[in-house]
């Protein structure tokens, strides 16, 4: 709970609701019909409308990136530690705007709301979505909102992913974009990963086929293994090692099949807490976006052809413990974008948090966004 | 401005596109850019270095020069260019020669291990040569390749590079009619432009 609002804080934030009755048509084949975007905004519009920036959130991410809800909060929003006045993404100066993606489970529509069609929650009969859905539906809430165009597009990982394809989909209408810990699509690896994620949910006596809303249950214990699962990606194996080693809970080993390690506790802790919180069509739908993406299908397989569409400037950032999207992943991006002889920088950063590096204000992080997002003003070169 | 840079400016045209290798913070290329419309990108190893590129506005590209150039395409480039970085490559031919691959044309520059300070350190002290230009002792240099103008033309008409242009200058960039004369014993820094 924050006794005072840390100075360098967006405060407390009220997310917004915004409806749209215009269909929405799906890459799926599918259409939502209407829907709406829980959103949260910091920072004011400038008058020539320019100064607008776009947060692309991660998996388990939402719209709640910066300040607080209440003061009864624990944590600020997820990404606090740079969206902020003063901070790298500064408020002061920049609009910022963070969407939660349809299919989400904290306020836009997805499995969790209620079917106009039939009247009960859609659960698993929610169209499965894809990255550039996300980016249509932002696109309409830019339009509500007055962007024409964004400063920048900004996400990691899955929101990474978002800001990529925002620079195919709609290349007029952003200066920069920022592509964080991400890849051009799912390695056989990754999509291993999320398999197992989704088994370990639909082998859960609790899930229904999905249907577990209408029998009043939750299949939380198979999303908290997914959890588990996905947590363990996130985290490199030094700063698993930095951070538990081989601690034992008790001092002891009990010889029994209960937690004895420090590091079992802690993920059985986050898997729990996260199973509490979040939506298990949710999360299988979001693995799905993930495992679908590949914007180079459409150019056959030729990933420069598909970025020469693109007309911003691009931050490309890898860290170096990421196994999840390796540095190598990153690269893919950076060489489609010289053969494509579109402007872009690349840093891999040298941090100990794996995947999760994206989250945490590293100093030459920080300023390699700052510096990019000030360079995106005076022009820069291409 | 460094003289260097205004040296190689001469030899870049106006809106070509141009890579250097070991950009440093981008002076050059913010150079290029401002004065003469050219695109491209730099290539750095240093994380500090990279920020201030991007800070900038130079597009820069995280690498390890010594990790090859495969993935830069033949003849897409007009100028690649590499400053005072040739001798701390592990395989300075293999460079030149990637460099002439991925541009039309290539602008070299390097310290002369051959100038006679150099010389008479290493044949009167004995001692491998420390100056202002080669300000490092040997164990702790990055300059692992020491070469002389002389070297770096014998293996140009090696390979079958042609030498555009020369400039010989010395620690402060200037030329001058006893450098013209010998330049391979009174020059500090060469600058080629070169091409296939």
């Amino acid at each position: 709970m924050p006794t005072d609002i840390p100075a360098d804080s967006v405060g407390l934030i009220s997310p917004q609701t915004a409806t749209f009755d215009e269909p929405l048509p799906l890459r799926s084949g599918r259409t939502l019909p209407s829907y709406q975007l829980v959103y949260e905004t910091y920072g004011t519009l400038n008058a020539d409308r320019s100064n607008a920036i776009l947060i692309c959130h991660a998996l388990s991410g939402h719209h709640h990136a910066a300040g607080y809800h209440s003061m009864d909060d624990r944590k600020p929003g997820w990404w606090d530690a740079c969206i902020g006045p003063g901070k790298v993404i500064d408020t002061n100066h920049y609009f910022v705007v963070s969407v939660n993606n349809l299919g989400g489970c904290h306020g836009s529509t997805g499995p969790t709301s209620i079917d106009p069609a039939t009247g009960r929650p859609y659960g698993p009969d929610f169209p499965i979505m894809a990255v550039r859905d996300w980016v249509k539906s932002q696109a309409r809430l830019a339009d509500r909102l007055g962007i024409e165009r964004w400063h920048a597009v900004i996400g990691g990982s899955l929101g990474g992913m978002q800001a990529l394809r925002w620079s195919i989909d709609y290349p007029e209408r952003m200066r920069g974009c920022a592509v964080i810990a991400a890849a051009p699509k799912l390695s056989a690896q990754n999509i291993a990963f999320n398999e197992v994620a989704r088994q370990a949910i639909a082998s859960d006596p609790d899930f229904h086929q999905g249907y577990y809303m209408d029998h009043d249950t939750r299949p939380k214990k198979g999303l908290m293994l997914a959890r588990m699962l996905g947590h363990i990606t996130y985290l490199s194996d030094s700063a698993m090692r930095e951070k538990f080693g081989r601690d034992l809970r008790s001092g002891t080993l009990n010889f029994n099949y209960d937690v004895d390690f420090e590091v079992e506790s802690y993920l059985r802790y986050q898997g729990e807490n996260f199973s509490d919180q979040f939506d298990a069509n949710t999360y299988l739908l979001m693995t799905k976006a993930l495992d679908y993406f590949d914007p180079a299908a459409d150019h056959d397989n030729d990933l420069a052809r598909c970025l020469s569409q693109s007309r911003c400037r691009f931050l490309v950032a890898s860290f170096s413990t990421d196994w999840r999207f390796a540095p190598d992943r990153s690269e893919e991006i950076v060489r489609a974008l010289v053969k494509a002889r579109r402007p872009v920088s690349y840093l891999e950063i040298d941090a100990p948090q794996g995947h999760d590096a994206f989250l945490f204000p590293i100093p030459e992080y920080v300023d390699l966004i700052k510096g990019f997002l000030g360079s995106l003003e005076t022009g820069g070169a291409a | 401005m460094r003289p260097d840079l205004d040296y190689i400016q001469r030899w870049v045209n106006p809106t070509s596109r141009v890579l250097d290798l070991g950009c440093g913070d981008g002076s050059l290329l913010a150079l290029l850019r401002d004065h003469k419309q050219v695109s491209g990108y730099g290539l750095e190893i240093d994380t500090g270095n990279i920020v201030e590129c991007v800070r900038r506005g130079v597009d820069v590209i995280h690498r390890d020069l010594n990790n090859g150039l495969d993935d830069f395409d033949d003849q897409s480039f007009d100028t690649v260019i590499m400053s005072q970085s040739l001798q701390q490559t592990t395989k300075p031919d293999r460079i030149v020669e990637e460099m002439l691959r991925i541009g039309r044309e290539a602008i070299v520059t390097f310290p002369n291990f051959g100038h006679w300070t150099t010389r008479a350190y290493l044949g009167f002290r004995g001692r491998m040569p420390v100056s202002e230009s080669l300000p490092y002792a040997w164990y702790e240099t990055p300059n692992i390749h020491f070469f002389t103008f002389r070297d770096f033309e014998v293996l140009c008409h090696e390979r079958g590079i042609k030498i555009l242009e020369r400039t010989v200058v010395d620690r402060n960039h200037e030329a001058n009619w006893k450098i013209r004369l010998l330049p391979n014993l009174l020059g500090e820094i060469a600058l080629y432009h070169i091409t296939r």
